[in-house]
């Protein structure tokens, strides 16, 4: 009888409505936003990697920000853009915004206030901040600036002539570029900055991606890629050891919930297919 | 953002989430709002980032319409008798007319020589892309010395990462050759190979949890923050 009982427990189980699954789900992510819980978030080679390079380059060098993303990956990759901002105005970084989405250089004006508030300090545009927008033609357009900056974008987000700025004087092409910073979500972005700018004009790169297109990106780890942050994790870490805590962090605590709960379910899962199977073959035989 | 648009913003994505309850009208007007307003936003954005200013800008298609006081690739040309290398957009846009024939059905066979130039050219640009940066920089970065000197011990991290990769490479190259029946140490080195695959699937599979629990978070957090004023 206790027997059927548990076999009972676990065919229901097997049967369970999914609209369950998303109830714990939105209790696991909901429930730590109001709550103060602050988790251990250990940190990667490959986020260390990345902040490591960024600390080895000089106090005003000159760094090119190109974002590849659109509202829809905000969760994952703004916080990494609010991150890197910081980063660079406490580091008195130049810092050259293009957008390879069209989307992008807005993503970054949203971004930069942001930045300014967390460190107290604003960026001068023209002398330490410059956004020249979007450029259609993707891969096209990272050849084209390995040729020229300037001719590739004339103007600035907001139409002014770019060689009118102070920081843009004697900037021809990549070889100006002490580091290059990218925040992408698909295509164009990381894999295309590896193919058309790191092994054709040895420019050293960092990525932030979305966590779908982060294993795509890890193969060039090393060599290649000077660090990799991986999703809302990577982001995390990253905020972390630059010591400018931001979302990331904060949503991390409801990350965490979320894939306790999911991984649970699927021990259950795994538990209650193969005792239902059990079952099912000793009824069998 | 303005107080409606965060009520539209927080409307629409109650819409959007109330699938995962069942379809219902909701849920329809909501998608159907966002297909209609994403195919306008797209539009509008490529003919003001692309279209003028790089097409009608640099050709002075806007000069000749009375849009635009600066002069493009046609005055310099007819007018000043200048050569002007923008003159080349002129290619590039009838490429682009070229390209909406097909549309017409009885000329819709001119569409394929557009398609046949980006084909060409993008094959081109990435034969020599790939085989720089995907297979000879991947073949050099996995040729790793086997035992690294200065690690703590024989066998440090560094020593079993470098055994890992060398043993997932080859058995994974192993599972992809197919000259040879998978039988024996072949077969064998396979098999290997496919759990190192799994483990990759697997791997890939955390990360598109990770990527769609962010994205849930984020909207969440739109509600509870932005729209309700719930979080600090």
């Amino acid at each position: 009888m206790a027997e059927q009982k548990e076999v009972g427990f676990w065919n229901s189980l097997m049967r369970i409505d999914r609209r369950i699954i998303f109830l714990f789900i939105f209790v696991a992510i909901s429930v730590p936003m109001f709550l103060q819980i602050n988790l251990k978030i250990p940190t990667s080679p490959e986020v260390e990697s990345l902040v490591a390079t960024l600390d080895k380059l000089p106090d005003g060098a000159r760094v090119l920000v190109s974002l590849d993303y659109d509202p829809g990956s905000e969760p994952e990759l703004q916080p990494m853009a609010e991150t890197f901002f910081g980063y660079a105005l406490r580091r008195k970084f130049k810092v050259i915004v293009i957008g390879l989405w069209p989307q992008g250089p807005i993503q970054a004006e949203r971004a930069k206030p942001i930045a300014e508030r967390q460190v107290g300090r604003q960026f001068e545009y023209g002398i330490d901040y410059v956004n020249l927008g979007y450029q259609a033609g993707n891969e096209l357009v990272i050849q084209r600036m390995g040729s020229s900056i300037p001719q590739t974008f004339p103007v600035d987000y907001f139409g002014k002539p770019v060689a009118d700025f102070p920081m843009m004087q004697g900037v021809t092409n990549f070889s100006n570029i002490d580091y290059v910073f990218n925040l992408s979500a698909g295509y164009p972005g990381t894999v295309e900055w590896v193919l058309f700018a790191v092994d054709r004009f040895n420019i050293v790169l960092g990525a932030g991606n979305t966590a779908v297109q982060a294993p795509q990106v890890y193969p060039y780890l090393g060599k290649q890629l000077k660090g990799i942050l991986g999703g809302m994790k990577g982001g995390a870490e990253f905020e972390i050891l630059t010591g400018l805590p931001g979302r990331a962090v904060k949503y991390m605590t409801g990350q965490t919930f979320a894939h306790t709960i999911i991984v649970l379910f699927i021990i259950m899962a795994n538990i209650a297919y193969f005792t239902t199977r059990k079952k099912e073959q000793g009824g069998l035989s | 953002m303005s107080t409606i648009g965060i009520w539209v913003g927080a409307l629409l994505t109650l819409g959007i989430l109330s699938f995962l309850y069942k379809d219902n009208p909701f849920y329809k007007l909501s998608e159907s709002i966002f297909l209609g307003i994403s195919a306008g936003y797209w539009f509008v954005s490529l003919y003001y980032q692309s279209l003028l200013p790089r097409l009608f800008d640099n050709l002075g298609v806007t000069k000749l319409m009375g849009a635009s006081k600066t002069d493009g690739a046609l005055q310099s040309l007819f007018v000043h008798g200048r050569w002007d290398p923008n003159i080349w957009y002129l290619v590039a846009g009838a490429l682009g007319i070229m390209m909406l024939l097909r549309l017409v059905p009885k000329v819709g066979w001119i569409s394929r020589w557009p398609l046949a130039f980006v084909v060409g050219t993008t094959a081109g640009l990435y034969f020599t892309r790939y085989l720089a940066s995907n297979a000879l920089s991947q073949i050099h970065a996995t040729l790793k010395d086997f035992i690294v000197f200065g690690q703590p011990g024989f066998v440090g991290w560094a020593n079993l990462n470098n055994l890992i990769l060398l043993v997932g490479v080859i058995s994974g190259l192993a599972y992809f050759y197919f000259s040879k029946e998978h039988k024996g140490i072949v077969g064998g080195a396979a098999k290997i190979g496919i759990y190192f695959l799994m483990v990759t699937f697997g791997a890939s599979f955390g990360y598109t949890v990770m990527s769609r629990m962010s994205l849930l978070i984020g909207r969440l957090d739109f509600l509870y923050g932005t729209w309700l004023g719930l979080l600090r």
